[in-house]
């Protein structure tokens, strides 16, 4: 049994959650890897003693006692969400975020808040203004970003789930790079109500863990329409097949361009293997995918520029001294914001302006549209896309900070998924030479989330990788 | 597309943004870089097709018209640095 729902077992049949909430406690408090930027002990064992008192009044909780981490972007009553920002320093959630009270409903128990980029905006958790994460696989390397810090503490094996946040590949890239699963679900299943928003059209809430029956687990609890969203949708998530035997794989011939040796070597693995194992490998195209950074750069810091006007120094977060109300906002804006917040608000600025707005954004509405129906179609010839979530295993800190550009097409194959909308997932297949883990996505049609897990469970068994936390962390 | 200083700044003023010297140099290359690689999709064939803001298909989503509780004033108003116990304080924008 996967260690979440192990955990719910034990407490659904009286074993006190206190026990697994503590260790859980524990652990965060002691990491190495900057993983957590705060732990909240009085408020996870009163959590705890609740869900016993619910276990002993005869509910039973899908995930009962389970210890969570949340990435801090996520708002919960009475706890601080910085998004790893000084422009938030001090601020105190006045409201929970649907996604998280969903899985307090169902019995988890938030331990911790986790690292990210600032605002989500990065792919290394180099921005954070807590400091950078360090990968429990080899410290000296960034563990991904956004959700770094979620990606990082399930590696480590702090917790059996944590909830991140993907807006461009902020779940499955450092999933794919701390060598866990991660799920991106399709857009709208998950309320994004109290996720502190980046990029609205694009923003969805998901699980990382080390085995998806924990991550499908967290998912369910999470899922389903929200008034509090407009944006939420129903979808049913029917029961998945489990075989990949007469599953119609997918494959794009130009995912397999400018990927390290190793990844190449193991997507490749990875479909003899589907191969063996029955399922069919169909070639698609995606023709307009290689615009996706482009639109995404365009749409994504345009939603992001308009969401974060918001913070301006008057109602919450950081407030400078100013004798005028102008000079009150910039000033408190340059303070709060780093380097690539800044850096996104002014590009996601200048394409909104007027006089570029036709030639960039209304051009990256297009091409969005284009790349969706690029999807539309090949889903109609395949149930699923299995590629490379990265074009290369971790890289070291600094290697790219110095070079937006070079960090943007770091999130090459993750950013259509969110484009489109559809659920992509990143799982773990394989190491390369230097025994970092190797992360293969797998995408499918909108609400397919379920189906995707059960495949991807399927494929990184028979790759011979462990359900569980890297060793190098124990 | 070159990108002046002067650009930078008009952004940043329209962003409400203060910027020090040394980032608005910097911001003149960077934005400059990255707009250069944006500019690719002007290559894409896009004639005829209608843009689109989001992926839901959704339309017009309704509610029930029913009231529920709202962030209390007190709660909200706690947030902020400065205000007086019923309004956020800001410094004065009307000389009279």
């Amino acid at each position: 049994m996967s260690p979440a729902l192990a955990i719910a077992e034990a407490v659904n049949r009286g074993t006190s959650a206190r026990a697994a909430v503590e260790r859980a406690l524990a652990a965060c408090r002691a990491e190495r890897w900057n993983c957590i930027v705060r732990t909240c002990e009085a408020e996870a064992l009163a959590a705890a003693e609740a869900v016993d008192r619910r276990v002993r009044a005869g509910e039973r909780l899908p995930l009962a006692g389970v210890p969570i981490a949340v990435k801090d972007n996520l708002c919960i009553t009475g706890l601080p969400a910085t998004c790893c920002s000084r422009m938030l320093a001090g601020y105190i959630a006045p409201y929970t975020a649907t996604a998280i009270a969903r899985l307090q409903d169902a019995g988890a128990v938030v331990v911790a808040q986790t690292n990210m980029d600032e605002f989500a905006f990065g792919s290394s958790n180099e921005t954070s203004c807590y400091g950078p994460v360090r990968n429990p696989h080899d410290p000296t390397r960034i563990p991904g970003g956004s959700s770094g810090g979620s990606a990082a503490a399930v590696a480590a094996g702090l917790v059996p789930i944590a909830i991140g946040s993907d807006t461009g590949g902020s779940i499955r890239q450092p999933a794919g790079l701390c060598g866990c699963f991660g799920l991106k679900p399709t857009y709208g299943l998950v309320s994004r109500y109290g996720l502190i928003a980046f990029g609205s059209s694009l923003d969805q809430v998901g699980p990382l863990a080390a085995d998806p029956a924990d991550a499908e687990a967290a998912l369910l609890a999470m899922a389903g329409p929200d008034p509090l969203d407009a944006t939420s949708v129903a979808w049913e998530l029917s029961a998945p097949a489990a075989s990949l035997a007469g599953l119609r794989l997918g494959v794009v011939p130009a995912h397999r361009e400018g990927l390290q040796p190793a990844v190449r070597a193991a997507l490749e693995a990875c479909c003899e293997r589907a191969r063996a194992a029955g399922a069919e490998l169909v070639e698609v195209e995606l023709p307009h995918e290689r615009y996706a950074v482009a639109v995404y750069y365009i749409i994504g810091t345009g939603e992001a520029a308009s969401n974060l006007a918001r913070m301006d120094g008057v109602r919450f977060g950081h407030r400078a001294e100013a004798d005028d109300l102008a000079a009150l906002y910039a000033e408190s804006r340059g303070q709060g914001f780093g380097a690539e917040a800044k850096r996104r608000i002014m590009l996601g600025t200048f394409v909104l302006s007027t006089g570029y707005y036709e030639a960039y954004y209304r051009k990256a509405m297009q091409v969005r549209r284009l790349i969706r129906d690029d999807f539309r179609a090949a889903f109609a010839r395949c149930a699923a896309i299995l590629g490379p979530v990265s074009p290369t295993t971790a890289f070291r800190f600094g290697e790219k900070l110095a070079d937006p550009l070079q960090m943007y097409l770091s999130d090459i194959f993750t950013i259509a998924a969110n484009l489109a909308g559809i659920p992509a997932l990143s799982f773990p297949c394989g190491r390369d030479p230097d025994g970092l883990p190797i992360g293969l996505q797998l995408s499918g049609p909108p609400g397919s989330d379920r189906q995707l897990l059960a495949w991807s469970r399927a494929l990184a068994i028979s790759a011979g990788v462990p359900l569980a936390p890297c060793d190098a962390a124990a | 597309m070159p990108i002046s200083e002067s650009e930078v700044r008009r952004l940043a003023s329209l962003a409400r943004l203060a910027l020090s010297e040394a980032e608005v140099a910097r911001l003149v290359g960077e934005l400059e870089a990255i707009v250069a690689y944006v500019a690719q999709l002007a290559a894409v064939d896009t004639e005829g097709v209608e843009p689109i803001a989001q992926v839901t298909d959704l339309e017009h989503p309704g509610r029930p018209d029913a009231v529920v509780a709202g962030l209390a004033r007190d709660t909200a108003l706690a947030l902020s640095r400065q205000h007086d116990g019923e309004c956020y304080l800001v410094p004065k924008v009307v000389e009279r």
